[in-house]
């Protein structure tokens, strides 16, 4: 058997399970990790300014790739900075391990210089942890976290690595399986539930799909476009949901929920049947749960058998892989379905579609923020991925942009964390380096990790961040301009920075945009430079996103 | 309605299994009335009992997720007429005259307790059974004076054959 440092059989063990980037930071506790990185000529590491980038940037690589991330920080601080990004991670399913150093196994539980308890922090955070307290069992720790990591319902697993670990010498054993005897996620939904459902379905006359995340986590698209054409039913998506369906087919409404559009929220308020697929009917997708889908049977398919019954009353519940289900479900259906019953459904879906189509035509100055939506969506095409941070950007972009194919949508839901949207761009770019990968950002959230954009210069990974500058935290003073009497309390951002100046200081290229007919050349200049590159668009800053269902409104009641 | 629930969890004997069912039920918002934790006929496996008050709907959530950790290998809801459930107490009641040490002694007796250590102020009782019959003891003790209480917390087994081992 090799020998090797415990350091080692963590890259070793990594490599045999296909990485090829870490991001990261390093510390005084994840020093000998560290120089077995050094020596190391098959992984690339990426360094970070911040180790929330280093989460944030997994994350995203993960979402744009399918595959893990893996994110790298010290003990005690190191290990604190990363936890924003790994509940954002929890929160959003998200495949990312994350490794923390750790002080060495004697001075465990001594208050020693950068200790903390990485693992009691992460528990409530993460799917699962680990503590590697025998070298040894390095390789089936590994093993078991990208297994937990990556199937079942994804989420983040953290491993904390003590220092002394790290540098010991082991027998490196990569064969031996490990055994988690209480960890079996159902993949296959069960055939009786299934006839239940396909049943209900083919009497269905208003159905609608409501399709989550899980349906991009499960690489459903493909089953989803079938099963929805098959019943000519309408398809809406949860805010995590959006990419997974075609956003320019006819059966297409878009999003649900409190930005989400009209029309979607009328069509699953008025449906008879809806079919839900791997999302978990979050409060800003369903409003006042009480009206929701109030006429409709629900059928819920999700991989985790807690979301079923959690916060709506499910009449067939199946628990299963959205692909897999997805498939019996068309199966069944070939047998027994007949088309025709949703014809007058649908008409009234496209009536609804064409009364409610949002205006993206403004020609103001300052820039209506519709009409930068307008603008992206000229651009973006099958090799574009967009990132948001959090707030009214990340609505605009929710609601007015227009997008195709899986993994092109990546946005903090279900944490809403401002300051993800531009490391989830890093992470994506390494990922996707083909793919042109714009941040819709708001000033407020770029401040709060702008200091990457030296790793983006450094590390060469050309992402464009577009500012939508407003000079508030946008979302906040809206709410406080429609509920709080217009009282912006710390709302207020003021004339610093200067983006421009800002970005150049890094050694990246920036322009202000401020007339709407810049918009599109700025972009495309961007795009064509190959470099890091920051647009700072003057918007107006009394523009609300609109519409809306008002906190515990019903979802077709909205104002705006 | 809500209602006293007892669940049974065969989890894996592994350090911080506790810590991850005890920070479930916190972030969850679910109230644990007590649980315990002890050794199985398996070295890899402890057993929990844990008795949780909610309704249906909660008890639902509360075993989904038990059942979404990783090392909770099994949970079941136990009937408790089905059952055998049971608690041990052991009370430091006051007793500093020969009359009180009697009655003790006494109601000790009528509830099958057994009298386990004596100082010239008080007796120490133990007692098994369940909750019920543990509350209407201490209730009795009390106008004696209890000095100090302790309770183990519910642990359950079902009656006949059936037996909770892990899915094969």
């Amino acid at each position: 058997m090799v020998k090797m440092t415990g350091g080692k059989a963590i890259l070793e063990s990594l490599k045999r399970h296909g990485v090829k980037v870490i991001f990261g930071l390093p510390g005084g506790a994840i020093l000998p990790l560290y120089d077995d990185i050094y020596k190391d000529k098959d992984i690339r590491h990426i360094l970070v300014r911040h180790e929330q980038v280093a989460a944030h940037a997994s994350d995203g690589f993960a979402r744009a790739s399918g595959k893990p991330g893996i994110c790298m920080a010290t003990s005690g601080p190191g290990a604190t900075n990363l936890t924003t990004g790994i509940a954002n991670a929890y929160m959003d399913s998200s495949p990312v391990i994350a490794f923390t150093g750790q002080v060495a196994r004697p001075l465990i539980g001594n208050d020693a210089f950068q200790e903390t308890d990485a693992c009691g922090i992460t528990l409530p955070i993460t799917k699962h942890n680990f503590k590697i307290m025998k070298t040894k069992e390095i390789p089936q720790i590994i093993k078991m976290a990208f297994k937990i990591a990556t199937t079942g319902r994804p989420g983040p697993v953290h491993i904390d690595l003590p220092r002394d670990v790290q540098s010991e010498e082991t027998d490196f054993d990569f064969e031996a399986e490990p055994e988690m005897p209480g960890y079996k996620p159902t993949i296959e939904g069960h055939p009786l539930q299934i006839k239940r459902a396909a049943e209900i379905i083919s009497e269905a006359e208003r159905p609608i799909v409501l399709a989550g995340g899980g349906v991009i986590h499960s690489n459903a698209s493909p089953e989803l476009s079938v099963f929805a054409e098959m019943l000519g039913s309408p398809v809406t998506t949860t805010f995590m949901g959006k990419s997974s369906f075609p956003e320019n087919h006819p059966l297409a409404l878009g999003t649900i929920g409190m930005h989400g559009k009209k029309a979607a929220n009328k069509a699953v308020t008025e449906s008879d049947v809806l079919i839900a697929i791997g999302c978990r009917f979050s409060d800003r997708s369903t409003g006042n749960v009480q009206y929701f889908a109030q006429n409709a049977k629900i059928i819920h398919i999700d991989i985790d058998p807690a979301e079923i019954g959690k916060n709506i009353k499910i009449f067939v519940p199946i628990v299963g892989d959205a692909k897999r289900v997805l498939k019996s479900l068309i199966e069944r259906l070939k047998e027994i379905y007949k088309k025709g019953k949703t014809t007058a459904w649908v008409e009234k879906i496209n009536q609804f579609k064409k009364e409610f189509q949002p205006k993206m035509d403004y020609d103001e100055i300052p820039i209506k923020p519709q009409r930068v939506m307008k603008e992206l969506n000229s651009i973006i095409d099958s090799n574009t991925i967009i990132t948001t941070e959090v707030g009214q950007n990340q609505m605009w972009a929710g609601h007015f942009l227009e997008v195709h194919h899986p993994r092109q949508f990546i946005s903090s839901g279900g944490l809403g964390t401002m300051g993800f949207g531009f490391p989830a761009a890093i992470g994506a770019k390494v990922a996707r380096p083909e793919a042109t990968v714009i941040d819709v950002a708001g000033d407020g959230s770029f401040l709060m990790v702008e200091q990457d954009l030296a790793t983006c210069v450094l590390e060469k990974i050309p992402v464009i961040v577009l500012i939508l500058d407003n000079r508030r935290l946008g979302m906040v003073s809206q709410w406080q301009e429609l509920f709080y009497g217009g009282r912006l309390s710390a709302t207020l951002l003021g004339e610093s920075p200067d983006f421009v100046k800002l970005t150049e200081a890094y050694g990246a290229k920036a322009e202000y945009v401020t007339r709407p007919n810049e918009i599109r050349p700025a972009l495309e200049r961007a795009i064509k430079s190959n470099e890091p590159y920051v647009l700072d668009v003057i918007v107006d800053p009394k523009e609300h996103v609109l519409p809306m269902v008002p906190p515990g409104g019903r979802l077709d009641q909205m104002i705006g | 309605m809500e209602r006293e629930h007892v669940l049974v969890a065969l989890v894996e004997n592994k350090p911080g299994v506790m810590q991850r069912i005890s920070g479930m039920f916190a972030k969850r918002g679910f109230n644990i009335e007590t649980i315990t934790v002890g050794p199985t006929e398996s070295q890899e496996l402890s057993r929990m009992t844990l008795v949780v008050k909610g309704d249906e709907r909660v008890l639902e959530q509360v075993q989904k997720q038990l059942n979404k950790l990783v090392e909770v290998i099994k949970v079941s809801d136990v009937d408790p007429n089905e059952s055998v459930i049971r608690e041990l107490c052991l009370i430091k009641v006051h007793t500093p005259d020969q009359h009180a040490r009697a009655q003790v002694v006494q109601y000790a007796h009528i509830f099958r307790a057994h009298v386990v250590d004596v100082s010239p102020e008080s007796l120490m009782i133990e007692l098994t059974g369940d909750s019920d019959k543990i509350n209407a003891f201490i209730e009795l003790m009390r106008g004696f004076g209890i000095k100090e209480l302790a309770r183990t917390g519910t642990t359950a087994m079902q009656r006949g054959a059936k037996i909770i081992e892990p899915k094969k």
